[in-house]
């Protein structure tokens, strides 16, 4: 595919969806926007790893979770600046990725032993964080609000809009930009044949470990900016299951290994969730119980996911579902 | 320094909650010997169990005769959740599998939630704070029952592995898959009566746990963790290896909980998960992998 070919469907997006707030000021699709564009980042980075190197991570939210204490505590411990904690917070994540995954790919873990260890490691990091003073235990830590563009904080829903939107487009970008480079073929290759991919001398672990230390700076990233968004964070909303959850369902529910896959997948969601809030009113645990349908559905009916199931009725956008999975 | 029968009843406590570990990990190693899966749903249908003993005590059935009725039942559910969803969603695949088991996990889940909201709830039994007296210790009642419970059914379990036709029709599709279809035998049947015996022994385990523990719809989160960890401690697929690392944990936590403090009493498990996960996959006790 052609560079323009590549790109510029994903720039036309991105330039429709940053005129959303011109033609609604309603706070509540905007938030509900934000919410869906926080999943499809955190989707995005489970998406590089799980999508494109078919290692299934179940415990996404240990990235998700330190991006947003890291980002949070930097600020408040060190009065370090927003901007300058966001930053550190997706590097310190990035880094958070490469240890756990140094440890459990050197170690050969692969299918579900993998999923086990980063469920585990998830799990860790809940119960350190919630029984230690430091990271001000099960009480979570709360920003100060100063609302300057300057502190990372808007006075608006639209700011906050676009900003997410534009970290989802440096996603989208970077896996489309991925997905025409060696790593990205190194990393398909890793996926359908991994023993076959080091026969012919990729370097299987390299691989993997460039995929997981970006795949978590990705959704450390989407956890930094929910803490600036909701200026707060606990252990359960940073590590707790359901974020590890809904970070796996964005891509597999759009169609995984695809570039927009995670994006779809999140609208979706988003959709979904309002959609049961609307026949069955605010009941507890309806809407994830219904993803949990959907996403067994998908698996039986539509591999390639909702882009899969678009492209298979011929009515794909191109270069949208070109790649989607068999 | 502690006194050794403090030290002696935390290691009996200890064994205690461990025989509820080793019986929630025994299904869960079945599965994974016999279907190569790890069966994410297994808290979830450890819930679902919890809830069903707790109405059926609210109806005035005692959770020790409930368990008569339940183990079928769940064992009719895991068979038909195997047979008729399970299988024909992940077409074969294991990376599949591994998703559609995710997704019925949250699927009871969020049912359970959505039906019964996050209430923490109990119930009352006239043996709930009874305890035994061992002159140096003092035991609960309900966790010397589940003890006992637990290593008759393990116990039972290993005798029908390995001398009636179903078990042995078990193990050999644990072995060689293929072989056993050669030689006649229903894998598809296997695979479900397997899945059913796992979410039986849960039942099992779930009617166990409910005279002094507490049921919402979260509960089985914690043990199924629990369980991983012991099966990954015994050797993923090692039936024997699930009893021994189960009451190993048991007497991890509970010695990690007197020296550290409550709630680090888990912890130590899952640091001990992450160590043994990455160091030596195959289990203490080296089961095939």
């Amino acid at each position: 595919m052609s560079a323009p070919r590549a790109f510029a469907p994903i720039l036309m997006i991105l330039a429709l969806g940053a005129a959303l707030p011109f033609v609604t000021s309603s706070n509540i699709i905007l938030n509900g926007m934000v919410t869906t564009l926080i999943v499809a980042l955190a989707g995005y980075g489970w998406n590089l790893l799980g999508g494109y190197g078919g290692q299934f991570s179940f415990g996404h939210a240990a990235f998700f979770g330190t991006g947003a204490y890291a980002c949070a505590l930097l600020q408040q411990r060190c009065g370090v600046n927003a901007w300058v904690a966001f930053a550190s917070a997706i590097t310190i994540g990035g880094g958070v990725g490469f240890i756990i995954g140094y440890l459990s790919f050197r170690s050969g873990l692969r299918g579900s032993y993998f999923a086990l260890v980063t469920l585990a490691f998830a799990e860790v990091f809940r119960i350190v964080v919630n029984a230690s003073s430091f990271f001000n235990g099960a009480a979570g830590v709360l920003l100060e609000l100063d609302a300057r563009p300057g502190n990372f904080q808007f006075a608006s829903r639209a700011a906050y809009y676009e900003v997410a939107l534009g970290l989802v487009g440096v996603a989208l970008l970077s896996t489309r930009a991925l997905e025409r480079s060696r790593l990205g073929a190194y990393l398909v290759a890793v996926r359908e044949n991994e023993n076959a991919a080091k026969a012919l001398g990729v370097d299987t672990l390299k691989t993997k470990l460039q995929a997981i230390s970006l795949s978590a700076a990705f959704t450390a990233a989407a956890g930094a900016f929910y803490v600036q968004y909701f200026l707060f964070i606990n252990p359960e909303l940073g590590f707790g299951a359901s974020i590890s959850i809904e970070a796996l369902l964005a891509p597999i529910i759009g169609g995984l290994g695809t570039a927009f896959g995670p994006l779809v997948g999140a609208v979706a969601l988003h959709e979904l969730g309002e959609l049961t809030q609307w026949l069955l009113g605010s009941l507890p645990g309806a809407d994830m119980a219904l993803f949990g349908v959907f996403l067994v559905l998908i698996i039986a009916f539509a591999r390639g996911g909702i882009l899969g199931l678009l492209s298979r009725l011929g009515r794909g956008v191109h270069g949208m579902a070109g790649e989607v999975m068999p | 320094m502690l006194a050794p029968d403090i030290l002696l009843a935390a290691v009996l406590n200890g064994l205690m909650t461990g025989a509820v570990y080793a019986l929630v990990a025994v299904g869960l190693t079945l599965v994974y010997g016999v279907l190569h899966i790890i069966n994410f749903a297994h808290g979830a249908i450890l819930s679902a169990a919890m809830f069903a003993a707790y109405f059926a005590s609210l109806a005035g059935v005692d959770p020790y005769i409930a368990l008569i009725g339940l183990a079928p039942l769940f064992f009719a559910a895991g068979y038909a959740a195997q047979r008729l969803i399970i299988s024909p969603a992940s077409h074969g695949d294991d990376q599949n599998v591994l998703l559609v088991t995710l997704g019925l996990s949250i699927v009871i889940e969020n049912v359970l939630l959505t039906a019964f909201h996050s209430d923490t709830r109990s119930i009352d039994v006239p043996y709930g704070f009874a305890s035994v007296d061992l002159g140096f210790a003092f035991l609960p009642l309900p966790r010397v029952v589940a003890f006992a419970v637990a290593c008759v059914v393990s116990a039972a379990l290993w005798i029908g592995l390995h001398h009636t036709d179903t078990g042995k029709a078990i193990r050999a599709v644990a072995k060689e898959r293929y072989g056993a279809t050669l030689v006649g035998i229903d894998v598809a049947h296997v695979y479900a009566v397997t899945f059913g015996i796992g979410a039986a022994c849960l039942a099992i385990a779930a009617c166990l746990l409910l005279p002094s523990y507490y049921v919402n719809p979260r509960v089985g989160e914690a043990y199924v963790l629990v369980a991983f960890t012991v099966v990954v401690f015994g050797g993923m697929g090692s039936v024997p290896g699930a009893l021994i690392g189960g009451l190993m944990i048991g007497v991890i936590e509970s010695l990690t909980g007197l020296f550290f403090g409550e709630s680090l009493g888990q912890l130590g498990i899952f640091v001990l998960f992450i160590v043994m996960l990455l160091l030596r996959p195959t289990g203490l006790f080296g089961a095939r992998a």
